[in-house]
């Protein structure tokens, strides 16, 4: 699949994404925006995945750790075909198994639950350990948030993954630069990420998270240890109105709102 | 039942527990041990000369280390996850919630030196509070063996077993009460001795004061029914009701707070199926002061003479229902 195709199924994502949390009347929309190109390289391009075989033991793995863009993973996940497209509308409804939060004992193509932060990188630590241990040639591939990674247990993971020599691991971190209620920088300011991730032992690749011809070559990076890539991406990435505030967190776009949101993800497609 | 009286041999239980593990690994190499540090105090050190690249060690990280063992569960590996329970129920204890218990993942916990095992080294290092974190989440059974043999029961056991398990274990020494070949059953108790003036419900450390307090007890005439009450999730409801139905009164005791451990499970059955009267005996709700395991078991009143002094307490409350 060519970066235009992707392209064009990231903004089909985004729509459905968009139309799913004003029906729902939430959702954490801005860090959506900002992570659904890497999820629509990582499920239409990179990953080596049987949607119809969902616990097939060569699988990659992908973990979501930052559960709270459940939304966003979830519409991936039914565009390539592992649940129900049409399921999306029950997203939050009462007893739909798509909650807030990706629960794996219940929707398909889902690893291990995530919502609390900080929990996915030692999973993911975990699973490519094993298949260093049982000669699986699976990759692991998992997404945190930039203000996740103020969670100590990243960094417990992060030194683990260098201890193993974890080649088969890449980190990808969305750095949209906000948390829920500020920026990084005024928060608990981690950047710039590379240096550190360098110092723990870590391969790192700078790329701008919201361009198919950067994100697919660095997904696709190999090398002798474990890879981390700096995704530095726009929160509500494609709707101008949202871009780069931090009121879209988990805001809600009103009727007129979402008329302009709509108009121009769908003017780029 | 044999004779804890005459027959005081003492084991501690991490031999039985490793014993069964090598065994594990070399029938299956999907087998492997986790830890953070512990080599020496989950005493894997055997496990890890016959197995290096299937021990493994996080360092001193217990966050990362349950996480891990979920993604080894995940990639088709069967982990022991082993720590001193006071710091992997503690420290870990959202991760054991998401990543084990809610993710439904098959690791197995092993909580190491539980209880106050670590005596003098004070409350920090007791794990007192360790029944009542994960005998709220779902999914998550909660064993606590009273000796080495239903110890290796129950290891054995949870490696057949398709899900989590929280395997509760002590390093003070302990006799064996169970008969060897014991094979271990969740959610059901073992009568160690019938009795119909009251129950006395114990596991782990426990179990075998019990039965030198019913001793006790005989000697005065009285005839007490003891239960040994590995799982503390889920409980044996049928073994709880019958106890109360048939005997009128439950003494609990544990190596635990009286909030939220074994008595606090059973209590809930009681109330809701047979009530009776009933008295917790544990650590009551405060940190413990410097003492040896023994020391303290017996300062919060669960020396046998103590445990058989409330049994006829509570006895007289049958009478009188107050």
């Amino acid at each position: 699949m060519q970066p235009n195709d992707l392209d064009r199924i990231a903004r089909q994502i985004r729509l459905r994404d968009l139309q799913a949390v004003f029906e729902a009347g939430a959702g954490h929309i801005g860090g959506e925006m900002s992570a659904i190109d890497i999820l629509t390289a990582l499920y239409f391009r990179v990953l080596r995945i049987w949607p119809d075989q969902p616990k097939h033991p060569d699988r990659d793995r992908f973990v979501l750790s930052k559960g709270h863009v459940a939304l966003a993973f979830y519409v991936t996940l039914a565009k390539r075909g592992f649940l129900p497209e049409e399921e999306i509308s029950t997203f939050l409804k009462p007893h739909s198994r798509l909650n807030g939060h990706p629960n794996c004992t219940k929707v398909p193509g889902v690893e291990t639950n995530t919502g609390p932060l900080g929990h996915g990188l030692p999973v993911a630590v975990g699973m490519a350990k094993a298949a260093k241990l049982t000669g699986a040639e699976y990759h692991t591939y998992v997404l945190t948030g930039d203000g996740e990674m103020q969670e100590g247990s990243n960094w417990e993971a992060i030194a683990a993954a260098a201890q193993f020599e974890l080649d088969n691991l890449t980190l990808i971190i969305d750095h949209n630069r906000f948390q829920q209620g500020a920026t990084l920088k005024d928060t608990n300011n981690l950047a710039p990420f590379p240096t550190k991730l360098e110092a723990f032992g870590w391969d790192v690749t700078e790329i701008n998270g919201n361009d198919m011809d950067e994100i697919v070559p660095a997904l696709e990076r190999r090398g002798s240890r474990p890879h981390a890539i700096v995704a530095h991406t726009n929160k509500g990435h494609g709707i101008s109105f949202m871009q780069d505030k931090v009121d879209w967190h988990h805001k809600v776009p009103n009727a007129e709102q979402y008329q302009i949101a709509l108009a121009e993800l769908s003017e780029t497609q | 039942m044999k004779d804890v009286i005459t027959s005081p041999k003492l084991h501690d239980c991490r031999d039985a527990f490793v014993a069964v593990l090598e065994r594990l690994g070399a029938d299956n190499p999907r087998v492997v041990a986790v830890c953070n540090d512990s080599v020496g105090s989950s005493k894997l050190g055997g496990f890890k000369s016959r197995w290096p690249e299937r021990l493994v060690n996080v360092g001193i990280a217990e966050q990362n280390m349950v996480g891990v063992g979920a993604g080894l569960a995940n990639g088709g590996l069967l982990p022991f996850v082993c720590g001193a329970s006071c710091f992997l129920t503690g420290r870990s204890l959202e991760q054991i919630k998401a990543d084990i218990a809610y993710s439904n993942a098959n690791v197995k916990l092993i909580g190491i030196s539980s209880g106050m095992a670590y005596g003098e080294l004070g409350p920090t290092h007791h794990s007192i509070e360790d029944f009542a974190w994960t005998r709220v989440l779902p999914n998550l059974p909660v064993i606590a063996p009273c000796d080495s043999i239903e110890t290796a029961a129950a290891v054995e056991w949870a490696a057949h077993y398709e899900g989590p398990v929280f395997l509760r274990l002590s390093r003070v020494g302990v006799p064996d009460l169970l008969p060897a070949g014991h094979r271990f059953e969740l959610g059901k108790a073992n009568q160690l001795r019938d009795g119909d003036a009251i129950t006395l419900i114990a596991n782990g450390t426990l179990t075998h004061r019990m039965l030198k307090a019913a001793d006790l007890l005989a000697g005065q005439g009285i005839e007490a029914r003891v239960l040994n009450m590995a799982t503390v999730r889920p409980i044996d409801v049928e073994a709880v009701v019958a106890a109360a139905r048939e005997t009128g009164a439950i003494l609990t005791a544990e190596e635990h707070s009286t909030f939220g451990g074994l008595g606090s499970a059973i209590a809930e059955s009681v109330v809701a199926e047979a009530p009776v009267p009933m008295k917790i005996l544990g650590v009551p709700g405060i940190f413990a002061p410097t003492g040896s395991a023994e020391f303290l078991l017996d300062e919060f009143g669960m020396s046998p003479a103590a445990i058989a002094e409330a049994a006829v307490t509570l006895i007289a409350r049958k009478s009188s229902r107050i």
